[in-house]
């Protein structure tokens, strides 16, 4: 009798442990961007609907990409899932780092992420990371000084209408400045920028036998058209700027134009953080009439690093976040214009979000950007903004710091050029090209 | 007086904190030895085996090398010559009596509480920024253009921030060696007609030297690697790359642990030679 119930206590015990043991607490490393901050906001929902528990890792752009790098080269096991890139998830995933996602069920509906998208993510055809939102640039600029300059923003502007119109709307004694565009160094921020701006004046970081080509033409014409432009038309200390930096700038009413990721849209346009946000029009990323536009294509998205203890939690939450039902959530919770843009075609066929003034032309910059055919002449990497190599993070860092200083007046243009050559050839050759 | 037996039994004791305290110390050091003599590329598939001193030299030729050391010393002595300075300044106002003077003190003190990455980010957005900081609506009231501090005055903009968290350290130090200076000898100098100078060059600062001795030394210290700063103002642009700052460089953003550890080495054998300089030149104060 005794024997009967502790056997049936034990069973009873043993269901609940295995029960309980399905509900897992998962650690996420993210990035302090508006849209992650508002996916940790809605946590709950998922808590309700699987049981698990979420932990946030919350973390700056450049301190997060070296958190989460350092922490899979070196096997640390922090992290279930982590927020990574376009340029992390082709190299990583072809070192066998990141779990696959080629499983995930069919109402989730893989074929409805963007092909760009997916492209990016994928090595070898197979998806390593879910885009939890995508972007390209764009020009957002603003429409009450474009008039006032007595101008009209084309659909599809060239750099020099870009230039000519930025020179015209900037009044410094007033605090206007005519562009605001990234100046401060890093691989994520000005070399960014400027790679793919570099991109439309016919300039490659490499040729098809991996030599930089920093002395060459195009990339002078690049580089001392930016800083021209940035010193007649820019604010004050704009090599310090990088994208949180513009994007105060131009809530504050201080940028003509800025041109930054498609993402900033939401931001600028928001009456509760900015003072323009009736004011402001989009437009293509501008170019030189070569056929590549100066815009770049990015995603933010979940991967699960290979060897967790958790990978049936962290799929699940990966569905969870980067699926249709999520977008209907936010847009309950926080309207459409503030659902995390560029990821799924069915947001582009929604009747609610195509009211939204900058969707698209979000859509239109993500379509042209081909990141396997970035440059006029033909390179041997993949990437608009970047080289998908190991290499490059640090290189372009670098490159970054020269590109910087020449815009803050401590080299010329050329002086930071052929550093650049000289200190990408050394790391090059030194990589075994 | 101690026994041989309570001397055997006190090293017995002390022993496991000696050899948790020597391996805490040792096992990052051979760890940094091991890895400087290989290629090791965490994003290229790891070790790929020894290389010699190929690090060492190439970490020696690189471009940047000789500015970093070079910024690394301007700004240790950049920021030991103001705070030693300030600080003896403020030292003997503070050890004047004064209305509030404990509130006073309090407010020197305070930045000394404040952690350095905060500390960075205050004085780039609130003070230095040529648009919305403090330093360009003043300089805009006089009429003059603003200055983008960080990047045209890199370098000293750093010291000026690394100087502002460092000063309470050494004023307290400096206060509390006045406050122990006998006020006989000095009233002595003043019947005997010594002007103010005077009996601080001759009384009051040949006292404070010791006190001198232990700020520099610990400051230098600290002040070799110092990091948060241009991490978070400058991230190494504008000639603010440190020596800390590129082994940083090289092992977390080039992914290169092996490069990264010979920079490592080299560090330790800069602090060692800073060290033994200061030891030699300042340390003689200790003993007197």
């Amino acid at each position: 009798m005794y024997l009967k119930s502790a056997l049936r206590a034990a069973t009873a015990l043993t269901v609940f442990a295995s029960t309980a043991a399905f509900a897992d607490t998962i650690t996420i490393a993210t990035v302090n961007n508006g849209d992650m901050i508002r996916m940790q906001g809605l946590t709950e929902d998922f808590t309700a609907k699987t049981g698990h528990e979420v932990e946030w890792v919350t973390l700056e752009e450049n301190v997060l990409r070296q958190r989460v790098t350092t922490d899979i080269s070196a096997k640390g096991g922090q992290f279930d899932i982590m927020t990574i890139g376009m340029y992390e998830t082709p190299i990583w995933g072809k070192n066998g780092w990141l779990v696959p996602l080629n499983d995930l069920p069919a109402d989730y509906d893989v074929d409805d992420i963007l092909p760009a998208m997916r492209g990016g993510l994928s090595h070898d055809g197979t998806l390593f990371a879910a885009p939890f939102y995508g972007e390209s640039s764009m020009i957002m600029y603003r429409t009450d000084l474009m008039e006032k300059a007595g101008l009209e923003m084309p659909a599809a502007p060239t750099w020099d209408f870009v230039a000519d119109a930025a020179r015209q709307m900037t009044d410094k004694d007033n605090e206007t400045y005519g562009i605001c565009l990234r100046g401060k160094a890093g691989w994520g921020e000005n070399a960014a920028f400027i790679t793919a701006m570099s991109n439309s004046f016919g300039a490659r970081w490499f040729d098809e036998n991996w030599a930089p080509q920093f002395d060459s033409e195009a990339w002078s014409n690049t580089l001392n058209f930016y800083i021209n432009l940035l010193n007649d038309a820019g604010p004050p200390g704009a090599s310090n700027n990088g994208f949180n930096e513009n994007l105060s700038l131009f809530q504050q009413g201080k940028c003509g134009m800025w041109i930054d990721a498609t993402v900033a849209a939401s931001f600028v346009t928001n009456p509760n953080d900015s003072t323009v946000a009736d004011k402001v029009g989009f437009a293509l990323a501008p170019d030189t009439g070569l056929g590549k536009r100066s815009n770049w294509l990015w995603a933010w998205a979940l991967a699960i690093p290979a060897g967790t203890q958790k990978e049936a939690a962290a799929k699940e939450f990966i569905q969870w976040a980067t699926s249709k039902d999520y977008i209907e959530l936010v847009a309950e919770n926080e309207g459409w214009a503030n659902v995390p843009p560029g990821a799924r075609i069915s947001l582009y066929e929604n009747a609610n979000y195509k009211d939204i003034p900058f969707a698209k032309m979000t859509l239109e910059s993500i379509l042209s950007a081909d990141p396997n055919n970035p440059t006029v002449d033909p390179v041997p990497y993949v990437g608009i903004q970047f080289a998908a190599i190991p290499e490059f993070a640090g290189i372009a860092t670098q490159v970054g710091q020269e590109f910087s200083a020449a815009l803050a007046g401590q080299q010329t243009a050329e002086e930071a050029l052929a550093k650049a050559q000289a200190l990408t050839a050394d790391e090059m050759e030194a990589a075994g090209y | 007086m101690a026994t041989q037996h309570s001397r055997s039994a006190a090293r017995i004791m002390m022993a496991p904190a000696v050899i948790l305290l020597l391996g805490w110390m040792l096992v990052p050091l051979t760890m940094t030895l091991y890895f400087s003599f290989k290629k090791y590329l965490p994003l290229r598939g790891g070790d790929l085996g020894w290389v010699g001193f190929d690090n060492y030299a190439r970490f020696l030729s690189s471009s940047a090398f000789w500015p970093s050391v070079q910024a690394t010393l301007v700004i240790v002595g950049g920021v030991l010559a103001i705070t030693v300075i300030l600080g003896v300044f403020l030292a003997l106002l503070l050890n004047q009596p004064m209305w509030g003077q404990g509130i006073v003190r309090i407010l020197v003190i305070a930045p000394f509480f404040v952690m350095p990455t905060v500390s960075a980010l205050v004085w780039k957005n609130m003070f230095m920024d040529p648009v919305n900081g403090l330093f360009a609506h003043l300089w805009k009231a006089f009429g003059a253009e603003p200055v983008s501090w960080l990047s045209e005055a890199s370098l000293q903009s750093i010291i000026l921030i690394v100087s502002w968290q460092w000063l309470p350290f050494a004023t307290l130090i400096l206060l509390t060696a006045i406050q122990s200076l006998d006020s006989e000898q000095l009233e002595a100098a003043e019947m005997d007609g010594a002007p103010p100078v005077a009996r601080f060059g001759y009384i009051t600062l040949p006292h404070l030297s010791r006190a001198i001795t232990v700020v520099v030394l610990i400051q230098t210290i600290f002040l070799l690697s110092i990091f948060a700063e241009i991490f978070v103002t400058t991230q190494g642009s504008f000639g603010t790359k440190t020596l800390t700052y590129l082994i940083y460089q090289r092992v977390l953003e080039s992914q290169n642990v092996g490069l990264g550890s010979a920079g490592g080495v080299y560090a330790i054998i800069l602090a060692n030679i800073v060290a033994i300089f200061l030891m030699r030149i300042v340390g003689k104060n200790l003993d007197a």
